[in-house]
């Protein structure tokens, strides 16, 4: 067992745990943050994005203890106040989900996006969205959801 | 996955007497490749010695004609950096399409090559730009340092520290991706140098290779047409669900060409 200790969306944590513990079960089993959803659990889905440093990654490809001292931030700490950060109402509004599965996944990927350019075109967006599958939108609303938060942001 | 003792070591030469006193020790960098090979139990380390803060294995630099990049250095990083851009953009493209914006973040440029996974991208850089490969104990040419399908010339303590590219006057890569995976089904570096053009061939066979054929061509003729009817052999290249022999041997050719004309 290992000690680790982290920032999780603003609070400090610590945990005890095995060395080959991911991050992704960290949060969800541990911290109970289960907003951070595991699909395929073998790096191609996206569903377990979360942040690492300001940084988009893998939860289910990366382990606990390479977290250990880490800012992390999960879909749980998006929003402030009560208000629904800016790319979560805009995934609302636009119909940016169905099923929802999917969704902690892309917000996340979309808010890194979104912290590196303030004004991606249609094309950046999808390619950007590449480690993030949808099985039920087909992606458009996605994408119209995320130029209409970067809107919202610029202006 | 199988558990296993976990090292954080503070210098270069802590995690070197790590791996050494370890059963069967592995080092951890990205870990995009090691922890997906580790969760299909395909990996079954003893101990794990992670070196991705390495203060030794960070920092870009350019030093007399030629970039030297630091082995824990994210495939975003090099995307990102300006001085990469500048001496060697190609070499910025080719990490901008390495898997996906995740897996750049995380997956560093020493993990890529030390892996040598056949249809990886980068070990196609390291040969066309004439690489050479910085470890803690000596300094490997690329094409002595790929030898075979995930197989390198490193020793099993030995670490890399740094990847130094020669600039060239021109070089452009282009892939044939694997359309879910992003991984190269063929994937082509082009590179004029002073000394000659470099041709690169990374996912078309086990082991980066050089098209040497299509370089001769090239030093005649720096244009894609110099290239038509020019191709490599299908005999030692990779059948697999994805692609025949032949059809890599084709693409070959076609990536070649692309990566000539978008030289300029």
């Amino acid at each position: 067992m290992a000690t680790v200790s982290m920032r999780v969306n603003g609070k400090a944590v610590s945990a005890d745990v095995e060395p080959a513990t991911l991050l992704a079960e960290l949060l969800r089993e541990k911290l109970g943050l289960t907003g951070t959803h595991v699909g395929c659990d073998t790096s191609q889905c996206g569903a377990c994005v979360v942040h690492v440093g300001g940084k988009s990654v893998k939860s289910c490809t990366m382990l606990a203890v390479e977290a250990d001292g880490a800012e992390v931030k999960t879909i749980e700490g998006l929003a402030e106040n009560g208000q629904l950060h800016p790319v979560q109402e805009a995934f609302r509004e636009h119909h940016g989900l169905q099923c929802g599965f999917c969704t902690p996944g892309m917000i996340m990927s979309a808010v890194d996006l979104l912290a590196r350019t303030s004004d991606p075109s249609e094309r950046e967006i999808r390619d950007w969205l590449e480690g993030n599958l949808c099985r039920c939108t087909g992606y458009h609303n996605i994408v119209k959801a995320v130029q209409a938060a970067a809107r919202a942001g610029r202006e | 996955m199988q558990n296993f003792a976990f090292h954080r070591p503070k210098s270069l030469s802590e995690a070197v007497s790590a791996l050494k006193q370890a059963d069967e020790g592995k080092l951890l960098s990205g870990g995009q490749s090691l922890i997906p090979v580790m969760k299909l139990n395909l990996a079954a380390p003893s101990d794990l010695v992670c070196i991705s803060s390495l203060d030794e294995l960070r920092g870009i630099r350019t030093e007399a004609g030629r970039l030297i990049i630091g082995a824990a250095t994210t495939h975003g990083e090099v995307d990102a950096s300006a001085e990469v851009k500048t001496a060697i953009p190609a070499l910025a493209d080719l990490a901008a399409g390495i898997g996906d914006p995740q897996v750049r973040n995380r997956g560093t440029l020493g993990g890529s090559i030390a892996h040598n996974d056949p249809a990886a991208d980068y070990p196609a850089a390291v040969v066309a730009l004439d690489g050479e490969i910085a470890t803690d104990r000596r300094t490997i040419k690329a094409e002595a340092f790929f030898s075979g399908m995930f197989e390198t010339a490193l020793d099993d303590d030995e670490i890399i520290v740094a990847v130094s590219f020669a600039v060239p006057d021109r070089a452009a890569y282009a892939k044939f991706p694997n359309p879910a995976s992003r991984f190269a089904v063929v994937g082509v570096m082009v590179a004029q140098h002073k000394s000659g053009t470099r041709v690169a061939v990374v996912g078309a066979g086990a082991n980066v290779f050089r098209a040497t054929d299509m370089e001769k061509a090239l030093d005649g003729s720096f244009d894609p047409s110099a290239l038509d009817g020019v191709a490599v052999s299908a005999d030692e290249l990779t059948t697999d669900l994805q692609a025949s022999a032949q059809y890599r041997a084709h693409l070959v050719t076609v990536m070649a060409k692309r990566a000539v004309a978008a030289c300029g």
